[in-house]
């Protein structure tokens, strides 16, 4: 059965720009990154967007779909077109580079702001740290350490789109899985700065981060679980300033 | 908002929770039971029970209210979040002020 083509919308241009509009093919089991890929492949050349692993895995493909954040390579146009047409944008909260790619360097630099990085405790001369799956911590780490780091949660969430301090919904999720690990030595910096103007206490709990994140992790519940604790730590007068 | 912000948002937040509603508990006693505003007086002039209560409320309601303000108007409007803390933190000294002259005007005398 041959289908009406899709009308789709592509943001051209960087900060500033415009929708163009393409018509492409319809299949079965189309991605919105296939889509994507045809117009770059069969249209235009000159289109630019950022993927790699094209299953879910990279986070590298995230755009905006329709006015709404989502991994394109694992997003099915038949699940999110209206009526056959597409708009497709680059991630909100990110300033754009060329047409739907964005530049992830304010991501990521507050991904390392929040202290996000594996601080050892031991050297490689000491017996490794035996840690049991089942340990309450490493649970809580579990239910955050799959992040792909894909942006999605950082354009969906309006306190990042408020203050440009706020540290976002990944970092701190990556920040409280650390937290859990108790091979890590970097705690006290950690909660300094989840405790500071851009920290955590600045979300507003409105859950985009976790309703739009295509791996199912909930960021809200960790940015809570980083207040509550950052806040008993200070109230402790363990938590110099 | 640093933790220190937080942490007094939140704890008058919590204090403020079950004194809004004695508020509205005696509003509506003193509507229903049909007093004047003489018989109103003549209960709270004098009284530190109602002078201490309403002067925590005045207290944690300024403090509450200049931080959130200042939330808003730091996230909401261009301008910056030290101009945005100037500018509550007078809002929240004039909340203070009249507030404070309200409980003294019904306590007092």
């Amino acid at each position: 059965v041959r289908q009406t083509p899709l009308s789709v919308s592509i943001w051209r241009g960087g900060q500033t720009g415009t929708f163009e509009n393409y018509s492409v093919p319809c299949r079965d089991n189309q991605t919105v990154l296939d889509v994507v890929t045809y117009v770059k492949r069969h249209i235009d050349p000159t289109l630019s967007y950022r993927f790699a692993c094209r299953v879910g895995m990279c986070g590298s493909c995230a755009m905006t779909v329709n006015w709404r954040p989502r991994w394109t390579c694992r997003t099915h146009v038949s699940k999110v077109s209206h009526g056959g047409t597409l708009e497709i944008a680059p991630l909100s909260n990110l300033p754009v580079i060329k047409d739907l790619a964005t530049d992830m360097k304010p991501f990521f630099e507050k991904w390392q702001a929040a202290e996000g990085v594996f601080e050892p405790s031991k050297t490689r001369d000491d017996a490794v740290e035996p840690v049991q799956p089942d340990e309450p911590e490493r649970t809580a780490a579990d239910a955050g350490i799959e992040c792909i780091n894909c942006g999605v949660c950082y354009a969906a969430c309006d306190t990042v789109r408020w203050n440009d301090d706020y540290l976002g919904p990944a970092a701190l999720n990556r920040a409280w899985t650390l937290v859990n690990d108790r091979r890590d030595a970097g705690q006290i910096p950690r909660l300094q700065a989840a405790a500071a103007g851009g920290g955590c206490h600045a979300c507003h709990s409105h859950q985009t981060c976790t309703e739009f994140c295509p791996q199912s992790l909930n960021p809200t519940a960790a940015i809570a679980s980083l207040k509550k604790l950052s806040m008993m730590t200070y109230l402790r007068g363990k938590l110099p300033s | 908002m640093n933790i220190r912000l937080y942490i007094w948002q939140r704890g008058t937040a919590a204090l403020l929770a079950p004194m809004v509603l004695v508020h509205l508990a005696v509003i509506f006693y003193a509507t229903r039971q049909g007093l004047s505003a003489a018989e109103i007086l003549g209960r709270t002039r004098g009284s530190l029970t109602w002078g201490s209560f309403y002067g925590a409320f005045v207290v944690a309601a300024a403090i509450h209210a200049a931080i959130g303000i200042g939330n808003i108007l730091s996230e909401w409007t261009p301008m910056g979040d030290k101009t945005a803390r100037g500018l509550s933190l007078w809002f929240g000294l004039l909340l203070f002020v009249v507030g404070m002259r309200a409980v003294f005007a019904v306590v007092s005398g």
